[in-house]
């Protein structure tokens, strides 16, 4: 898959060329998102279970630590193989050496986001393994080599069309058969053929708990479990924060996940993994990859909360008219906003500025980030770090010089009109960008504090 | 009670009438209002874009324009929440600290503080109320539909004392028009298609006006409007609760 | 230094300085519900089917007139040992590629979502609820809990190698958000609620 290399507003700016595709997408996934609200609206403790949620995850950030070890010696007691690793390239290399040692060259995999953040099945590929994704909406997009556009819905970029030729093409299905039935019907028979014949799958994990050593994952097709308990090895992969502490914990989260993701009140199957079943070998590769970086980020820390809903990029305005891939990272939208810079900086620089800031994620989010004010609060530490132009830094500098001082303020334009022409939020940016598809206001006649001066002239005068 | 008037740069040049319907409805409910002539900006435009380092001079005019007064209300929420998240002073941090207490939004300062039960008023058009973002989730004007909480809403408690003015439900009711601060020009595909969308709710609900209590908002919208040659306008609420 | 410890110092490093302290669960989950009548009309809403029955003869009898009979079944209660195949659990869990349907208990079931707890104890097999072409679960009416709070106090610190909530028939959305029943999973699910 090739690497979205063209920034945030150029993305969005190409997808919004087709404007019946955006409607389409925004109304999409705010039905998702209106889903959400009346799932979350119909419990009447929904905002002390996203506190007490939030609270969890902060005594797991507090104390990772130890519960990692937990976590390790309790899986290790439950029989499962436990393995580390530091970065995205490890973490491949384990995978392979996992497979390479059960001789096989294929391998079955369930959504896994943390495998795209470290680009698994290019490495795979690159190493004679072919891997197959299995959620539906992850197969479609792997056909067609792009990544998934959403962490939940891979491939709500396109219409029942698109997949609809991808499959033609690919499982041969009928021409212009545009049935969402039929269609999952042909990835149905596709795939059971695949989960017959792996001996190697891979799933991703949603919660993992230190003080039994299982992990939990959570599907609604079932094709994590499909795979799992069909094939002779099962390698689980989790990025270090998905501990919870203690069993009793999922039912908080459990709770959570699935009516903010999509409005359901839990996912088809939550399969808690303890131990590998008889004959089976059970791996658990745990991965930091810049996760233990973002721990010490004090500001950005509590990023690592999240529990991969993806609540975030259904109700944020800007994800839906700008669609996944313009955030050309593995998570997209606001979260993915606040999770990619800590990864890559500078190729990431341009993600927290795509955000309003109207605070919509934070509100959704189960487990209570405050999302929008780390987006405000990375732009800082990427002026800071030097990943904007200079030019910006430059005119921001004289905007800030004349706005610091009333004098120059007043004298800074004819008529003290600096404002009418340097408006401050457009600062940097010519009128061109406004004016392509907006008017200004007239200039009116005398500025507010023209008309104020006066009357404070006149009422003086009077006296 | 002395009462600083604290108007957006852009409010200022642009839409003199909001500063004036804004003062005179302070003056009307009994309270002594001054406009500092030194006041510029509160350095938020700087402050989004990631150079929060660089507002300490508008922060210590602010301060020197404000620490005088009981109260500072501002007829913007998103300058008001600006101020009140992230007004400092080397120099005088207890009056920062005092204003940034004491720092309002119009409309709440009419609901909170002064308590108003009454407006004289008059508007009878169909309006269609947009709550900006900063405002509602920032200094928590109305209620979030995020959030699983009981519903209120400051400016439309307001405007139900207007007579004639047929308030819509919109069908999103607190979505981001687009606007953005300099959103609105980085990223000008989806700022602008965030304001068509906008735009289009009100449409649907057959509005006269579009009125909200951050003219920065409205500004985008109108200027989408006006491209349009579209018979909707904008008005300030302030403009609106001061109509007679 | 391996990366396991290189991984685990840069945590204690980065971690905050102090442990925040863990919430308490008691006071969530306490809402009055009738748990009958919410997990019905949970389950419908999902896609599941629900019978009421009072003895395991009319799951039988219901069993006999909605799925073939030439085709196989495959169970783990031995009272249906005339109905369905019982000497599976060992065999390999592909030989289970052909079975239409798959009749289990569950421990408990939850009424908040339609969950239904099923372990490595009652299932036979793991793959057993997920391979076959249809699913029925039998669960006592009066082991349905309220929420997901009550059902973790009730598996407490229970042993068992695999265990999963299912709740409805395998689904998916992932085609422009068209509800398909039968994604991987189960096309359809049966809950017999006994009395």
């Amino acid at each position: 898959m090739k690497e979205n290399t063209i920034d945030h507003s150029h993305a969005a700016a190409i997808f919004n060329k087709d404007v019946e595709r955006v409607n389409w997408h925004d109304d999409t996934l705010w039905f998702v998102r209106s889903k959400r609200d009346k799932s979350a609206h119909a419990i009447p403790e929904w905002e002390t279970l996203r506190e007490t949620a939030s609270n969890i995850k902060n005594n797991v950030l507090s104390n990772m630590h130890h519960y990692l070890q937990e976590f390790e010696a309790k899986a290790k007691e439950n029989g499962i193989i436990v393995h580390w690793a530091a970065d995205g390239a490890e973490h491949n290399k384990i995978v392979h050496s996992i497979i390479a040692k059960h001789g096989v060259t294929q391998m079955v995999k369930s959504k896994s986001m943390l495998t795209e953040e470290c680009h698994l099945n290019e490495y795979l590929a690159d190493n004679g393994v072919e891997v197959i994704d299995s959620d539906l909406g992850e197969f479609i997009v792997q056909l067609r080599k792009e990544p998934p556009s959403h962490i939940v819905l891979p491939a709500i970029h396109l219409k029942k069309e698109d997949v609809s030729d991808t499959f033609n093409e690919h499982l041969g299905t009928e021409k212009g058969n545009n049935d969402p039935q039929y269609l999952t019907e042909a990835a149905r028979k596709e795939l059971r053929d695949t989960f017959l014949t792996r001996k190697v799958a891979l799933t991703g994990v949603n919660f993992a708990v230190a003080e039994t050593g299982e992990f939990v994952v959570c599907t609604n097709e079932g094709n994590a479990d499909m795979g799992a308990h069909l094939a002779d090895v099962h390698i689980a992969c989790m990025g270090f924060e998905k501990l919870i502490p203690e069993r009793k914990h999922l039912g908080v989260f459990l709770r959570l996940l699935a009516r903010s993701a999509t409005g359901q009140p839990i996912t088809t199957f939550s399969s808690h993994f303890k131990k590998p079943r008889v004959g089976q070998e059970m791996h658990i590769v745990i991965v930091d990859n810049g996760r233990s970086t973002q721990l010490g980020r004090e500001e950005f820390r509590n990023s690592l909360k999240c529990i991969r809903c993806g609540a975030c990029m259904n109700t944020c305005p800007v994800y839906r008219r700008s669609g996944g891939h313009s955030y050309h990272n593995a998570v997209a939208g606001p979260i993915g906003s606040i999770l990619a810079p800590n990864l890559d900086m500078k190729k990431n620089a341009d993600l927290p500025f795509a955000s309003t800031l109207c605070g919509s994620c934070t509100n959704v989010c189960p487990v209570k980030i405050d999302i929008h004010d780390q987006l405000y609060k990375w732009r800082q530490v990427l002026v800071k770090e030097g990943y904007t132009p200079s030019s910006k830094t430059m005119a921001m500098k004289g905007m800030s010089a004349v706005l610091a001082n009333p004098t120059v303020f007043k004298i800074a334009g004819k008529a003290g009109r600096f404002v009418m022409k340097n408006l401050p939020f457009m600062v940097n940016n010519n009128l061109n960008a406004w004016y392509k598809q907006r008017e200004m206001p007239a200039p009116p006649e005398e500025s507010f504090r023209e008309w104020y001066a006066k009357k404070a002239k006149e009422s003086k005068d009077k006296k | 009670m002395k009462v600083g008037l604290f108007i957006p740069c852009y409010v200022d040049q642009f839409y003199p009438q909001i500063g004036i319907a804004s003062l005179e409805l302070l003056q009307k409910f009994g309270c002594e209002v001054s406009f500092p002539m030194d006041q510029t900006c509160c350095g938020q435009p700087m402050a989004n874009s990631g150079y929060s380092h660089l507002t300490g001079g508008c922060d210590t005019n602010f301060v020197n324009n404000f620490s005088e007064f009981d109260y500072i209300v501002c007829p913007s929420g998103s300058c008001t929440l600006h101020v009140k998240d992230h007004l400092h002073s080397k120099e005088n941090e207890a009056a920062a600290t005092h204003i940034r207490n004491n720092v309002y939004e119009l409309t709440e300062f009419l609901t909170d503080v002064l308590k108003v039960e009454s407006i004289e008023g008059n508007f009878p058009y169909r309006v269609g109320m947009h709550q900006s973002c900063h405002g509602q989730r920032g200094l928590k004007l109305s209620q979030m539909t995020e959030l699983n909480a009981a519903p209120f809403s400051k400016p439309e408690q307001l405007l139900s004392k207007i007579k004639g003015l047929d308030l819509v439900s919109l069908s999103r009711k607190d979505e981001c028009c687009g606007f953005g601060g300099t959103f609105c020009v980085t990223e000008e595909a989806v700022s602008v298609k965030m304001g068509l969308d906008r735009i289009e709710d009100h449409k649907d609900h057959q509005v006269d006006y579009i009125t909200g209590g951050d003219m920065s908002c409205l500004m985008h919208l109108e200027g989408i409007l006006k491209r349009q040659k579209s018979n909707i306008k904008v008005i300030h609420i302030a403009e609106i609760l001061n109509s007679i | 230094m391996s990366s396991r410890d290189s991984i685990l110092s840069k945590i204690k490093n980065n971690q905050p300085t102090s442990v925040n302290e863990l919430p308490s669960l008691s006071f969530l989950g306490l809402d009055k519900i009738d748990v009958i009548e919410t997990y019905k009309t949970v389950l419908k809403g999902i896609g599941g089917f629900c019978e009421e029955v009072s003895s395991l003869d009319e799951v039988k009898a219901y069993i006999a007139t909605h799925y073939p009979a030439d085709k196989r079944k495959i169970t783990t209660i031995q009272e249906f040992a005339d109905i369905a195949e019982t000497e599976w659990t060992n065999d390999d869990p592909h030989s289970l590629q052909n079975v239409e349907l798959a009749i289990v208990k569950a421990h408990f079931g939850v009424a908040e979502n339609s969950g239904l707890w099923v372990t490595d104890a009652i299932l036979g097999q793991r793959v057993s609820p997920f391979i076959p072409q249809y699913l029925s679960i039998i669960v006592n009416k009066k082991d349905i809990l309220a929420t997901m709070h009550q059902a973790y106090e009730r598996i407490g610190d229970l042993d068992y190698g695999f265990g999963t909530f299912i709740a409805g028939p395998s689904k998916t959305a992932d085609i422009e958000q068209s509800l398909v029943l039968g994604a991987h999973g189960a096309r359809g699910l049966t809950v017999f609620l006994m009395e």
